[in-house]
């Protein structure tokens, strides 16, 4: 293997140096890292995933199946890249995988040694005695590819996302795609054509060949204006003609990748064709090649990949690498045919030019120590033959086209005898195949399907193409002849069909005989096809030896399904910018910065960072909490209640309209008023609970709880245009227009009044549960009174970008405390009110929380009221709310013990009940927590086990609310 | 039914493995069996093996349209778990992974269960809370559960962003150290081979296109080989039951979701237990070949197309990479789906139909395959016997009338 | 990934929906036994190819209506606001 002194698209000006496996080589801007090491002589590049045998690099594209290496270290790791699709960089580090200590001399590869007793599936058949644990490891430690990674440190580099429309989407530029977005770019059609190669022009670049008399870089200079994307791959086709596309932007740009997402309405797929290997015994030795590859390799990079090659073809097109070759400088020791007389032009001139070509022959065998030296070619049904020196066999099996994204869009295919392959048959979507990928085999033939593909999608789209069909000299190209295996037997050595994980014919066959005979089961047994390159070479010969071991026809064995995406994607690019903070991004409340100032310990609630409690100096969340607790018992304290729903229903149905949304009553309640209230489901489940205003006789704002803001607002908009569209009404959700600041305790009063001078606040004129608008610091607000903690409680509404400026005002007073949503939701468990969530589940009915007798008030239908008419929803052991306190009542029952039917019952047993919220209560001086009981509210007084990871203690039902149960501090 | 063991193994390699035969049959159809199940998944498969084994009923048929294992048997993340709030679903699910613990060796076929434990991450105070309520659910409903703190689940998951600075930081977890993971189509070949070492009939390929129905009976099914008669049938077809339920001439309460599957590209070992984020929706394990197995939740409409969609993708990576940052730089290989059979509850329905002579196995959602052992076996005990098995008793088509759900996400109070 | 013709706003990228499964149940009055209840809530056509369903244009404009969708190809046949009856279909 060596560089030649001269052509290829490398630039030689351009020294780049870089590392495999530490050692360091060089290579010229234009090389992969495949090209570069092929022109440095690297025979080695990896380790097979099951037996470790020693690989070299097979392929030019993204079927290549041995050469993965790991790009990079430490955070920067990338495992399991194909050194054929990485451009080389200066400073390029790459690393093979799958081989300890190295890859010359690899301990895994005693599984070769053993290979015999390792057949597809052994692992099915043994290691259950004495149990699969004590092999699991092991088994997994030899498995695997590239290493793992090491960091939980987000990835250094970024990926970025783009949404895409336009009128013909071309999925790939070699002459078939050129052809196609040349056509409907000239009838002014918005053409976006995507290419995988670093530039397009695909097989010109290497086949050669004159469109229209001119080569490649020609022909492409005279294309029509269109979008052109390089080093992007087409991975995934889906429904409605959506494309995703991944790009390799490049160094120094804004990010490593971008996932495009592209809407066309016309799809041509001009994705080529990939070649077959053939299958023969060792056939997977370091210098075994793709015949294609050797010609890319030559012309593209100026590689030679051998100094004395044998091509083993069974079709035409291996002869024009053989030739290209031979031009070269490379020594030719013989193309063998599989065919008899191939009549085709290639072959013809290959014997023109002094080939020795052989017919009606094949590879049967390879030597070689660390690579092949030498092939035994003989007749193609496995007897005699002789040994001949190469130092490169050079396979063509045939083409497979690549269909995967025509049948990721629904396409089916057909078998093609003549060409021994699945070609494109009907389309679903509006989409079509054009060249190698729908079969051609001639440049002129891709030329013509190319231009014919474009011009259709252009009439599809009502415009016509301004030029003519490109040419191309044309050729008589012969048919191959199937070849799938050599029937030799397996004391030849290992055919193998799939090179990655290690598929071999005699594993194909183990499969048969073991009736795995569908193509499925094949491929899950055996792994053909699994492994990173999905099968790009393998499942063809695979499915094929398939169908000839069980004597069926290849499209009765069928393929397996083709699954985006075409090529693995690095993960972060699917990410693209949803990571970290913005995973899913926090909203934050209007006074945030106030409550950072105050000291305040962030906790999460929904999309929402919220106070928790305002530490100072030497406190925890819990002494917070409650010095925060008694504050509001005993002065007055302040609580950011701005993620509180607000959501306006109006119009001149709004009453009833909400009387059958809300399971207690509606009607009846006074403008100003307010009223407490619950909505369920349909399955008469508590969906929220919440208090709702009456601004007017046709106006109601409804106030659900915070983490449901959005849900009811969704939910109540569906059944308004879903069930009632003949009611007037209508519902904006205000929730985010607006913050909230609740004023809570026994000198509420004394400061609302302060900064509402002008509001009258007399109990009298502002009772609970009612509300007045105002104006406060200047702006328009609203006053309401309700409570959730059981004191007289102000909740100040003002508009959201006021939110900060109010907060601030009220924390100026130096009776103020202000309190997090954990004090605050201690202080609703002296009252027994429910939180939506933790008092309740999905499973929990009005009755079961306490709303039974409001409920019990209505008489017209509501949503969910006929399911609570359901034997499940009357039984009399519901679990029901109570009160609980611990038998020692200093001790705070933990929040979700379950309740034991019984003292000292042995497990396991169906529990009762359990504990729902808990906490010490600052009023009463002891812990007190809520729970649900089976059939609670008849066992107030009872003492119930409580069960609580191993732990058993014993508890008080009691009554609800555990403090001041006529309202009298609330009313004041 | 010849026995797999190291010992045939090494035998076999000595003449190359000429020698194995075959796991299943392909066996023509008979005119008529004692029990015709539509559908060789996992449920169908195990259910004939059961009817077989436990209850002495061979005269068996397993029909199906395609091949076996090859519905959502072969397309889930090999998840089993027994981690269930309500008694009867810790009865039913601890009993199909107490069947699974024991299951390579009664059916001599190397499942690979791997019990590596699965941790539910709370990343709440209030997710601490409700798995505390779920861990003791658990272990008053005699199945194994431990409540685990952060630094224990570092350990295990040393890659897992347990760090403060996550959106989603780890406060703790919900441990069940029996479950984990196992080959899901060894159990479909496994149950497969001795359902026909039994005797059982596996017809691949051949496809149900109706019921026959005499005098208001169910006796037989109308197939792509033609008529089979059958003293029972049961339909065990996970999303395609409305399907087969409309060809019976009723409905049920099912509707049917695609969900996604995916895999990474495999790398060396990386995560030793399977992890659940209730945050972010996903699942992961590490498979023994080495790659991340993954999924989250259903794509988001009714589907029969057996392929994923890439928001859901997009999600789920998304998720997956806030959990585990260092998987940013790792390579999504493969996409999947599979076609869910969703019930409101979440719970599966193992009754008979509306019509009779025939019997559901249905309603599994995403959770179908860790119920395989149970649901076969309580399903054959539903066929032989006639009524339901005790452990099975709650899940009939009675409880959408009368309103006794069991719904476990509903009452975990975390997405499960 | 649809593209689904809201009647309001034209074609939009399926993100911006929600399914809400299928149209045209009549909501029964609650004098109906458990078992039409539960058929009401419970039992679904769930059909394998054309099926009439309800999507929600929620972070769009906001307005529910219904289209006609095939569940195996997600074809979308017909889409009809709330006020249309079901087009008749072509096969």
């Amino acid at each position: 293997m060596r560089r030649l002194a001269e052509g290829g698209r490398i630039d030689r000006s351009q020294l780049l140096n870089f590392y495999f496996d530490q050692r360091r080589l060089q290579g010229f801007a234009g090389d992969t890292l495949a090209s570069a090491l092929l022109a440095n002589g690297v025979s080695i590049v990896g380790r097979s995933f099951k037996y470790h045998r020693p690989r070299g690099i097979m392929a030019a594209g993204p079927e290549e199946p041995n050469a993965l290496v790991t790009l990079g270290d430490g955070a920067l790791a990338e495992p399991n890249l194909r050194a054929t699709d990485i451009p080389l960089q200066d400073g390029l580090y790459a690393t093979s995988q799958n081989r300890w200590p190295s890859l010359g001399f690899d301990v895994g590869a005693t599984a070769d040694m053993l290979s015999r007793f390792l057949p597809a599936g052994f692992y099915y058949k043994t290691f259950m005695w004495p149990g699969w644990r004590y092999f699991e490891p092991h088994i997994r430690r030899a498995a695997g590819l590239g290493p793992a990674p090491t960091t939980v440190e987000p990835d250094p580099e970024r990926y970025l996302r783009r949404y895409h429309h336009c009128d013909v989407l071309v999925i790939g530029a070699g002459p078939a795609g050129l052809a196609a977005a040349r056509a409907a770019a000239s009838a002014g059609l918005d053409v976006t054509l995507v290419e995988r190669d670093v530039e397009p022009g695909g097989s010109l670049l290497w086949r050669g060949g004159t469109v229209d008399g001119m080569d490649a870089d020609g022909f492409i200079a005279g294309l029509p204006p269109l979008r052109l994307l390089t080093r992007a791959t087409a991975i995934g086709y889906y429904d409605h003609n959506a494309v995703t596309v991944l790009e390799h932007l490049p160094p120094g740009g804004p990010a490593r990748q971008r996932l495009w997402q592209i809407r066309a309405r016309q799809v041509v797929l001009a994705t080529g064709a990939i070649e077959r290997h053939l299958v023969f015994p060792n056939n997977d030795r370091p210098g075994v090649m793709l015949a294609d590859a050797t010609l890319h390799y030559l012309r593209r990079h100026a590689v030679a990949c051998g100094q004395r090659a044998i091509f083993v073809t069974n079709n035409d097109t291996a002869y024009d690498a053989a030739l290209a070759l031979a031009e070269a400088g490379v020594e030719i020791a013989a193309v063998a045919d599989v065919r008899r007389g191939a009549d085709g032009d290639a072959p013809r001139r290959a014997r023109e030019r002094g080939l020795k070509v052989l017919d009606g022959v094949t590879a049967l065998a390879t030597t070689g120590r660390g690579r092949v030296s030498a092939v035994r070619i003989g007749d193609i049904g496995g007897g005699g033959g002789r040994w001949m020196e190469a130092d490169l066999v050079a396979l063509s099996g045939g083409w497979t086209p690549t269909v995967h994204l025509h049948r990721q869009a629904g396409g089916t295919v057909r078998w093609d005898e003549g060409a021994l392959a699945f070609l494109p048959d009907q389309a679903r979507q509006a989409q079509r195949s054009a060249g190698a990928a729908a079969g051609a085999v001639t440049l002129a033939q891709t030329l013509r399907g190319g231009h014919e593909a474009g011009a259709a999608a252009a009439a599809a789209l009502g415009a016509e193409p301004s030029v003519a069909a490109p040419v191309a000299e044309g050729c008589h190209v012969a048919a191959p002849r199937a070849l799938w295996q050599v029937a030799l037997p397996p004391s030849a050595g290992k055919q193998f069909v799939d090179f990655q994980n290690d598929v071999t014919a005699g594993d194909i066959a183990l499969a048969a005989r073991e009736n795995y005979v569908s193509v499925e089961h094949l491929k899950r047994y055996t792994t053909l096809g699994m492994a990173t390159d999905q099968g790009k070479t393998s499942n063809l010969p695979g499915l094929a030896i398939l169908a000839e071991t069980t004597a069926r026809p290849i499209p009765e064995v069928g393929t397996t399904t083709f699954r985006p995406p075409y090529v693995a994607v690095t993960m972060g690019a699917v990410a693209a910018d949803a990571v970290g903070e913005d995973y899913q991004p926090r909203r934050r409340l209007p006074a945030h910065d106030e409550h950072v100032a105050a000291g305040a310990l962030f906790e999460d609630f929904g999309p929402w960072p919220r106070p928790a409690a305002y530490l100072r100096p030497g406190e925890d969340l819990d002494a917070a909490a409650r010095r925060e607790a008694r504050a509001a018992r005993a002065a007055a304290v302040m609580f950011d209640a701005t993620p509180l729903g607000k959501i306006e229903v109006f119009g001149r149905d709004a009453e009833t309209f909400l009387e059958r949304i809300y399971c207690t009553p509606v009607a009846g309640l006074k403008a100003g008023r307010i009223r407490y209230g619950a909505m369920l489901t349909e399955h008469g489940v508590v969906l929220d609970d919440g208090v709702l205003a009456r601004l007017g006789p046709d106006r109601f704002l409804l106030s659900p709880s915070s983490g449901a803001a959005l849900r009811v607002h969704r939910w109540i908009e569906e059944w308004r245009q879903g069930e009632w569209p003949d009611l007037d009404v209508r519902i904006a959700n205000l929730t985010h227009a607006f913050a909230c600041v609740a004023v809570a305790g026994p000198q509420a009063r004394a400061v609302v009044a302060r900064i509402a001078p002008a509001l009258d606040l007399s109990p009298a004129a502002l009772p609970h549960m009612a509300f007045a608008d105002g104006v406060v610091a200047g702006v328009a607000a609203r006053i309401a009174r309700v409570s959730f903690t059981g004191e007289v409680q102000y909740e100040i509404t003002v508009p959201a970008s006021h939110g900060a400026a109010l907060w601030r005002l009220v924390q100026g007073f130096d009776e103020i405390t202000p309190i997090g949503i954990e004090a605050w939701l201690r202080l609703r468990v002296d009252k027994g009110y429910i939180h939506v969530g933790s008092d309740s589940d999905g499973t929990s009915l009005p009755g079961d929380v306490g709303f039974g007798p409001l409920v019990a008030r209505k008489t017209g239908d509501f949503v969910g009221k006929r399911s609570l008419l359901r034997p499940d929803a009357v039984r009399p052991d519901r679990e029901q709310l109570v009160g609980l306190v611990a038998s020692d009542p200093a001790f705070v029952l933990p929040v979700g013990a379950q309740i034991l039917p019984g003292q000292g019952v042995a497990l396991p047993v169906p529990a009762i009940g359990r504990v729902t919220s808990a906490c010490f209560s600052e009023a009463l001086g002891h812990g007190i927590a809520l729970g649900r009981l089976r059939g609670g509210r008849g066992r107030i007084g009872d003492t119930v086990e409580i069960y609580h990871l191993g732990r058993r203690l014993t508890a008080q039902v009691t009554a609800l609310p555990f403090f001041d149960p006529k309202g009298e501090r609330l009313h004041g | 039914m010849s026995r797999y063991s190291f010992l045939s193994l090494l035998r076999n390699g000595l003449n190359h493995h000429r020698r194995w035969p075959q796991a299943w049959r392909s066996p023509a159809p008979k005119p008529a069996y004692d029990v015709v199940v539509i559908g060789a998944g996992g449920h169908g498969l195990a259910t004939a093996y059961y009817l077989a084994a436990e209850h002495g009923i061979a005269n068996v048929a397993v029909v199906d349209k395609g091949w076996l294992g090859g519905g959502n048997t072969g397309r889930n993340t090999t998840i089993v778990r027994s981690n269930y709030l309500y008694p009867e679903s810790a009865a039913f699910y601890d009993f199909a992974l107490r069947l699974y613990e024991r299951l390579s060796d009664t059916l001599n076929y190397n499942i690979m269960l791997s019990q590596r434990g699965l941790i539910t991450l709370a990343h709440s105070r209030h997710e601490l809370e409700a798995m505390a309520a779920w861990v003791n659910a658990m272990q008053v409903n005699g199945v194994d559960a431990e409540a685990i703190g952060t630094d224990e689940i570092r350990r295990m998951a040393p890659l897992l962003d347990c760090s403060t600075s996550a959106r989603f930081p780890v406060l703790g977890g919900a441990l069940q150290r029996r479950a984990g993971i196992a080959r899901h189509d060894a159990v479909a070949w496994a149950y497969a081979r001795a359902a026909d070492a039994r005797g059982v009939d596996i017809i691949q390929n051949c496809e149900v296109h109706g019921l026959i129905e005499e005098a208001g009976r169910i006796v037989g099914v109308e197939t792509a080989r033609g008529p089979i008669r059958a003293g029972k049938v049961v339909m065990a077809v996970a999303g395609h039951s409305s399907v087969l339920a409309a060809k019976a001439g009723f409905r049920l309460p099912v509707t049917s979701y695609a969900l996604q599957a995916m895999v990474s590209e495999p790398v060396k070992p990386m995560l030793d237990v399977v992890l659940l984020s209730p945050a972010t929706g996903v699942y992961v394990s590490q498979s023994d070949k080495g790659e991340l197995v993954f999924g989250g939740g259903l794509d988001l409409y009714p589907s029969y197309g057996q392929r994923g969609n890439f928001p859901t993708v997009e999600t789920v990576i998304a998720g997956l990479i806030e959990m585990f940052p260092g998987a940013s730089r790792l390579r999504w290989m493969r996409q999947w789906a599979g076609i869910t059979d969703v019930v409101h509850d979440s719970s599966p329905i193992i009754d008979r139909a509306p019509k009779p002579g025939l019997y559901i196995n249905c309603g599994w959602g995403t959770g179908g395959f860790k119920a395989i052992p149970a649901g076969g076996f309580t399903t054959a005990h539903l066929v032989a016997r006639d009524e339901p098995h005790p452990l099975a008793s709650a899940f009939t088509l009675k409880r959408f009338e009368t309103g006794a759900m069991i719904d476990e996400a509903a009452a975990a109070g975390i997405s499960h | 990934m649809l593209l689904i013709d809201c009647p309001w706003c034209g074609p939009r990228d399926e993100i911006e929906f929600v399914c809400g499964g299928e149209s045209h149940i009549v909501r029964p009055a609650p004098e109906v036994d458990d078992a039409a209840w539960a058929d009401y809530m419970f039992m679904r056509t769930n059909p394998k190819g054309r099926h009439a369903e309800r999507w929600g244009h929620v972070h769009g404009c906001g307005q529910w209506f219904s289209l006609v969708r095939d569940t195996v190809t997600h074809e979308i046949s017909a889409v009809y606001r709330f006020d249309q009856p079901r087009p008749a279909e072509r096969d």
